[in-house]
């Protein structure tokens, strides 16, 4: 292994660094100074990659008409529809389709956290909203078609709805990126895994919250039980998303959402926008629980690994307290998840039964379509990112293989 | 929580899920120091984060027997 370097721990660490390299560091950018609250602003307009993105930019940069309408803003929402239509007859795999899986992200990002200088009424636009039904809709008849319900007999208690979700969440298979980043993988592909992860993780359980109104009993406490953990139990310095945001520090990345998004590939971005269209739709509450219940059944066992991995490149507790968290945290969840969200649910609610193992099988669908892209990239000696990182983010040229 | 009694799962091939008012303690009767309302406690005896369930039980195969409830006789 070659010596690397990386930036030092973040200036309020008092825990010792005993395997933090101390020889000849070239000195990197500092990270900044952890805040307490782990707020941001919204995320700048990601860069178009196409011409539905552009054709969207446009539509963003100009404020939201209202009902009064604009000729000049009707005349741009209706190129931007076009641009759509003609991008989604002509791409042959929308999950690998960089210009629109990026649209369909920024559609998106206006009901989370919003995009930087954008008019926050675009959210509610109703051409916007019938753009992005198109975009969804045609993501979701495409997984449905690639992902198959799995088999689980009718009339499955919610205990047996567990346990077949346990069988399938457990079942040997993936391209073992967990395991490439325990054993092999260098601090530059080990920073290249954080900023993919970073589009979600920086919003973690955000996409999944979108259910909590519309489930109700058990199922929803489940759910709420474990969003409160996610959300760090009252403390924001605890909520996952601030402890990840932690962890890019310490590493020297930049933590502002969406401070990478135009490194990040279509088919990592596509979990994403797959999250979101679950969540912001009530008809897909089932796959929504689904999908958290499978998130969870498959976080203790690689988070382990991936916070090896960190500690093997001589990364000390600001990096890993992440991953480490999420072993214990994810234990807990998975019990929750499987019986009482995902398993309750499936019984309470027959009508979305299917969807909700439908949801866990699309996590783990897309989970592997992501590694396997990252795997193979690293295998054959290339960055697994559109483009490499800058240099001194996170990790040097000279320390990669 | 405040009246509900501390209640346990015992989650079938898994930990023991506790919510409730409850303090964890070691064989010596030191509090452990808890982040979470709700916790898993190990069972299965593979676990690297103690009294913490890690997951290990999943990689282990670790098996519960199941109590007449939990295994309904199939019609």
């Amino acid at each position: 292994m070659a010596p690397h370097t990386l930036s030092s721990p973040a200036p309020s660490s008092s825990a010792p660094s005993s395997s933090a390299p101390s020889t000849s560091a070239p000195v990197l950018p500092q990270p900044a100074a952890p805040t307490t609250t782990g707020a941001h602003g919204p995320m700048p307009v990601p860069p178009p990659r196409g011409p539905a993105g552009r054709a969207l930019a446009d539509v963003l940069l100009r404020p939201s008409p209202g009902p009064a309408g604009d000729l000049v803003t009707e005349a741009l929402l209706a190129t931007f529809d076009d641009a759509v239509v003609a991008a989604l007859a002509a791409t042959d795999d929308l999950l690998r389709d960089d210009d629109l899986q990026v649209t369909l992200l920024t559609l998106q990002e206006l009901h989370y956290g919003g995009l930087a200088g954008v008019d926050d009424r675009w959210e509610w636009s109703p051409e916007l909203l019938r753009t992005r039904g198109r975009l969804q809709d045609a993501q979701e008849a495409v997984l449905r078609e690639l992902v198959p319900v799995p088999d689980v007999p009718a009339g499955a208690t919610a205990q047996e709805v567990a346990e077949a979700l346990f069988a399938l969440t457990g079942a040997e298979g993936g391209p073992g990126l967990s395991t490439y980043l325990a054993r092999t993988a260098t601090l530059e592909q080990a920073a290249e895994l954080v900023v993919h992860r970073s589009l979600y993780h920086l919003k973690e359980a955000d996409p999944h919250t979108w259910a909590i109104p519309r489930l109700s009993g058990v199922p929803k406490a489940a759910l709420v039980e474990i969003q409160a953990d996610e959300y760090g139990g009252g403390l924001a310095d605890r909520m996952h998303a601030a402890l990840f945001a932690r962890t890019m520090r310490a590493l020297g990345l930049d933590d502002q959402p969406g401070a990478y998004v135009d490194h990040i590939p279509a088919v990592t971005i596509a979990s994403l926008t797959t999250m979101s269209l679950l969540g912001l739709q009530r008809r897909l509450r089932g796959a929504v629980a689904g999908h958290l219940a499978a998130f969870e059944m498959t976080s203790t066992t690689p988070n382990r690994l991936y916070g090896n991995g960190f500690r093997r490149l001589g990364f000390d507790e600001e990096v890993t307290r992440y991953f480490d968290e999420h072993v214990e945290a994810d234990a807990v969840h998975e019990q929750i998840a499987a019986r009482d969200l995902a398993g309750a649910l499936a019984v309470d609610d027959p009508a979305v039964r299917d969807d909700v193992l439908f949801g866990a099988a699309l996590c783990l669908a897309l989970d592997t379509w992501v590694a396997e892209a990252q795997v193979a990239a690293w295998r054959e000696g290339r960055s697994s990112l559109r483009r490499p990182l800058p240099a001194g983010d996170g990790a040097t040229r000279d320390g990669a293989a | 929580m405040s009246g509900a009694p501390t209640r346990v799962v015992a989650c079938p091939d898994g930990p023991l899920l506790v919510r409730g008012d409850f303090e964890v303690v070691d064989a010596d009767g030191r509090p452990v120091e808890r982040t979470r309302r709700t916790v898993a406690l190990c069972r299965c005896g593979s676990t690297g984060i103690p009294p913490w369930c890690d997951g290990s039980h999943k990689v282990v195969g670790y098996r519960t027997p199941r109590t007449a409830a939990e295994d309904p006789p199939r019609g």
